[in-house]
């Protein structure tokens, strides 16, 4: 299938998107005598994703992942922060919402409720390219190709209806309305979390495919460390709207610097059976995004924390080229040093034998 | 990257029965069509339409015409099969030519109301914001009058007659539509597919025109034709008040008020306009709840 | 016909009679045009104070198997067939007002949201109180006083106080924390766990895992937990049964079935995740094709269309359970063979006859 890129500027060396200082809050509707309270779910998160590579975007509840999508995809305005798109930014003249929408896509998690259920798959498909003036008759050729390529034979699936699939098929007819647009950078927010583990692992195949033959830039968010190892190349830890640590996934699984990566880390349930986990690594829930603790927001639930973390937030410094952490654990500033031996080791999921 | 086999994927089987599964209003049709409640009262206003389309053929007698001699006769008279009312007119004929009327009182008001509400409903469902707020708050004053009374007083400030009394229903019937429209709207708006429209870039026009209004239509639809039986049930009391429709024309409503004295006479037949507003409203209301069940579908 | 005797004695050694027993358990939906075969000849034991992990995707009858076993399954549209044995007696058989007793009182069971589980109206003191006092008579001071201390067994922090709020109003560990409470109000014997934890987030999973191996320990109850998480199964579990299209396909201690798989579909299923392991770039070893459709299901083996080891005997015949060396009992014609699937890849041996409807 021809595919015209929608050109590309700056060349290889520049990020595809960069994202600084990125904040939103949502304010709670209380009464109009009280203050108003504040769901401070995004709260000055930085972030590049360089082309062709794969950003991984783990958190608990609250930490604003989902917002971050949102915020990403321009569906929502962020309150301040810039989102710079191949060297424009946003919403600029040069770069215009409408063409942004053209080349950033997403797919949700919930597959049922990403589709109009009145209408048929290919409809639903070409629904895109048709409002970007694509005709009638390109835009139906277009949505069998693409239709083909996630592997759902177009004469049996195009004139179906979304009830009529399964979960598995009806998160690759997302992917396919994904790409009907030919986007340059495709977010996924837990497109694959409530699929069947055997049909997650057909789709993730699918995912890596389509990247290759399209070059494609993904921001894969989810919750399922495993898949986000396997994935992608970078990995974004965030935890209450900021960003704990970001780095090469290698480096963030392995050699984890904040306390909130490698709690996260060694909560996977092991797979050994002769190996179980005796300790639950952070104790309480995630905390409320509406009353965030003060200074570094996970002081709360930190064994290393000191008085130090909860008045002063910790800014993020870099470790290593391109692994950054937010902690004051390490940081020479500080002079807090922990030597290695007494922090937790993340304890590496054990592969099959 | 390692070089991966990237052949094309295993496609995915689709199902082996290849049942054209049929578009959903075909599949409501169909779902409609075994429910032997809504065949029933179908059936029932089908007939009472047909009665009130060709009722000069079907009515035994001049529906105007009455002798005092005749007058309060009961059910079984003879030459009058279902009595004679306060004037001696023929009951049977007055019931059939009576349909016309209360059946265009009943369906058109609400037939109107029906898209202006829905247009009220959609855009302010869809607009969200302040915009929401002020269109859904205007139209909650009038929400806040009961029909009944709202009706009577526009009536009254408009005067009687037909038309006024359409024009006053009509008014009353806006809000609850517009409400319902309003609130689909919105629960439709926030689903990811809309979000998903949003993303590509469409308009707002083109979102509604293409995502919205195939999802909003069917249940606003239903919830619209239950209040065909309050239509008709509100234009009988105005004519019963006096508002609406003016003798000598025949109306179900109308009929009800001058035979009002003629209870203790021959309660029968002064029940018998009675007895077809509520076949015919409670005919609507059941068709409605098949509606709803047959469009509810949750595969 | 399944071979009961096949079934491997449990881990910790009963007595004579395990405390829960399934023997050829059917459970077949009606409404619709066609049955649906959601449970097809299901045998499982559970021993006192065992915990037994049901593993399978969607449509795989694991749901609907605990559901039978509480008799929750709608009684007009729903056919039961089969022996339900629990301490002894025979659940098919209770009236009424022992079924009443049975539910909380030997058996309770938890789910996977407890916001849809728990009534929004009143609060978790309210209806912990409630199910006691509905169980046995007793004083409502009394009654709150073992609520209480069921919170301070379930871990929640301040416990006098969350007895007085709504489920709401808890964050969502807490919620199945105050589940988990109210199912053990009533001193059941036998705890069926629906996917408690799928919904939850990574850390606090691991809290309730950790949680409900005490309680297990602490009271010695059974427990059936069913998941499709192969990891949580892992951490929770003594045994463990793979489930597919209403039938058991594998079933043994957690560590053979994790060490030694015998069934195609339990190494498939092992060999899909994406752990640690896998050299970053290459593919995922996916099974190809998705589940059988139960209201038509194939005359043999329902995995057989996805199989890449499937043969004309597997497609004609249901395979039964069968002890293997491992002492885990398999499912499977080519039993022997299925090794080779752990080594060599999937797709290599796939020619998959992919007549499966979904």
């Amino acid at each position: 299938m021809a595919l015209d890129y929608n050109a590309d500027r700056g060349g290889p060396a520049q990020p595809l998107l960069t994202v600084r200082n990125l904040v939103k809050h949502f304010p709670l509707k209380k009464s109009w005598f009280k203050e108003r309270e504040r769901v401070y779910a995004v709260d000055g998160i930085d972030l590049e994703v360089l082309k062709g590579e794969t950003v991984g975007v783990v958190g608990e509840s609250g930490c604003g992942k989902s917002t971050t999508a949102r915020l990403l995809m321009h569906l929502i305005e962020p309150d301040h922060g810039d989102i710079i798109f191949d060297g424009e930014v946003v919403g600029s003249p040069e770069l215009p919402l409408r063409e942004y929408r053209r080349q950033v896509q997403m797919v949700f998690q919930d597959s049922y409720s990403s589709l109009n259920p009145r209408l048929t798959i290919e409809a639903s498909i070409a629904f895109g390219p048709q409002v970007h003036g694509v005709s009638n008759k390109e835009a139906l050729s277009r949505t069998h190709d693409l239709l083909a390529r996630v592997g759902l034979d177009p004469r049996r699936f195009a004139e179906r209806y979304p009830h009529e699939l399964s979960g598995g098929q009806r998160q690759r007819v997302n992917i396919a309305r994904a790409l009907a647009l030919q986007p340059r950078l495709i977010i996924l927010d837990e497109a694959v979390s409530a699929l069947d583990k055997s049909v997650e692992a057909q789709v993730l195949n699918l995912l890596m495919d389509l990247k290759e033959e399209f070059g494609l830039t993904y921001v894969f968010i989810s919750h399922d460390l495993n898949v986000v190892r396997y994935m992608c190349d970078r990995v974004l830890v965030m935890y209450l709207g900021k960003v704990a640590e970001i780095g090469p996934v290698a480096s963030v699984y392995e050699r984890s610097a904040h306390p909130y990566t490698t709690a996260l880390l060694s909560s996977m349930p092991s797979i050994d059976p002769d190996n179980r986990t005796q300790v639950a690594p952070l104790a309480g829930d995630p905390p409320n995004p509406i009353s965030p603790p003060s200074g570094c927001r996970f002081h709360t639930r930190c064994k290393f924390a000191l008085p130090l973390c909860s008045e002063r937030e910790p800014m993020p410094r870099e470790l290593a080229p391109g692994h950054r952490v937010a902690c004051h654990l390490g940081d020479p500033a500080t002079g807090y040093v922990v030597s290695e031996a007494r922090r937790a080791p993340a304890e590496t999921v054990a592969g099959l034998p | 990257m390692a070089a991966t086999t990237a052949t094309a994927p295993t496609p995915v089987p689709a199902p082996t029965q290849v049942d054209y599964v049929a578009g959903y209003w075909t599949t409501v049709w169909h779902r409609l069509r075994r429910d032997p409640v809504a065949l029933l009262a179908g059936t029932v206003l089908l007939l009472i339409l047909l009665m009130a389309i060709f009722a000069p053929w079907v009515a035994p007698a001049d529906p105007y015409h009455g002798t005092m001699l005749r007058r309060l006769r009961p059910i079984g008279t003879e030459g009058y099969p279902l009595g004679a009312d306060e004037l001696g007119r023929d009951m049977l004929s007055r019931l059939i030519y009576g349909a016309r009327l209360s059946l265009l009182m009943g369906v058109t008001p609400v037939i109107i109301g029906f898209f202006i509400g829905s247009t009220i409903g959609i855009f302010a469902g869809y607009a969200g914001g302040w915009a929401n707020t002020l269109i859904m708050r205007t139209i909650d004053i009038f929400y806040a009058f009961p029909s009944v009374l709202l009706a009577v007083a526009l009536s009254g400030a408009l005067g009687a007659g037909f038309g006024n009394a359409l024009l006053s229903l009509t008014v009353v019937f806006i809000p609850p539509i517009a409400r319902i429209a309003e609130s689909v709207t919105t629960q439709i708006r926030s689903r990811d597919f809309v979000e998903a429209a949003r993303a590509s870039g469409a308009s707002a026009f083109t979102i509604v025109r293409v995502h919205i209004l195939g999802n909003v239509l069917g249940p606003i639809f239903v919830y619209a034709t239950s209040l065909i039986s309050v239509s008709m049930i509100l234009a009988s009391g105005l004519s019963f008040l006096g508002l609406g429709v003016r003798p000598p024309e025949p109306e179900w409503g109308l009929m009800l008020n001058t035979l009002r004295t003629a209870i203790y006479v021959q309660p029968w037949v002064a029940a018998l306009p009675g007895l077809m507003i509520f076949i015919t409203s409670i005919s609507f209301n059941l068709l409605s709840d098949s509606l709803r069940s047959a469009m509810d579908i949750k595969s | 016909m399944n071979d009961i005797s096949a079934i491997p004695a449990p881990v910790t050694q009963p007595p004579t009679e395990p405390y829960l027993r399934l023997s050829n358990l059917d459970v077949t939906f009606l409404a619709g045009r066609a049955p649906v075969h959601a449970v097809n000849g299901v045998d499982l034991v559970v021993a006192e104070g065992e915990t037994l992990a049901l593993i399978g995707e969607s449509g795989s009858g694991k749901s609907v198997t605990l559901r039978a076993l509480m008799r929750l399954n709608p009684p007009r549209r729903t056919k039961v067939t089969g022996e339900i044995r629990v301490g002894g007696r025979d659940v098919m058989k209770l009236d009424a007002k022992a079924l009443s007793h049975f539910r909380g009182g030997e058996v309770a069971m938890i789910f996977q949201e407890p916001l849809l589980a728990l009534d929004p109206v009143f609060t978790v003191g309210q209806q912990i109180t409630e199910a006691i006092r509905r169980h046995e008579t007793i004083s409502r001071e009394d009654a709150r006083a073992r609520a209480l201390s069921l919170f301070e067994r379930v871990r929640i922090p301040s416990p006098q106080k969350r007895l007085d709020t709504y489920p709401h109003e808890m964050s969502g560990g807490m919620r199945q924390r105050a589940m988990i409470a109210l199912a053990l109000a009533c001193n059941p014997k036998v705890l069926l766990a629906d996917e408690p934890t799928t919904a939850l987030d990574a850390t606090v999973q691991i809290q309730i895992l950790l949680l409900l191996r005490e309680l297990q320990r602490e009271l010695g109850l059974s427990i059936i937990f069913v998941t499709h998480d192969l990891g949580a199964a892992v951490e929770i579990a003594d045994r463990i049964a793979v489930m597919y299209a209403g039938r058991i396909v594998e079933q043994g201690s957690a560590r053979d079935i994790i060490r030694n798989p015998r069934h195609p579909y339990t190494i498939g299923l092992l060999k899909s995740r994406a752990d640690g392991a896998m050299v970053k770039g290459t593919r995922l070893e996916a099974i190809p094709g998705s589940p059988p459709d139960l209201s038509r299901m194939p005359p043999g083996c329902a995995f057989a269309a996805r199989c890449p080891l499937a043969i004309e005997r597997c497609r004609e015949e249901v395979p039964p359970l069968v002890a293997q060396d491992t002492g885990t009992v398999a499912r499977c014609w080519r039993v022997e063979e299925t090794h080779v699937l752990r080594t060599g890849s999937w797709s290599n041996e796939a020619e998959p006859a992919l007549a499966s409807t979904r």
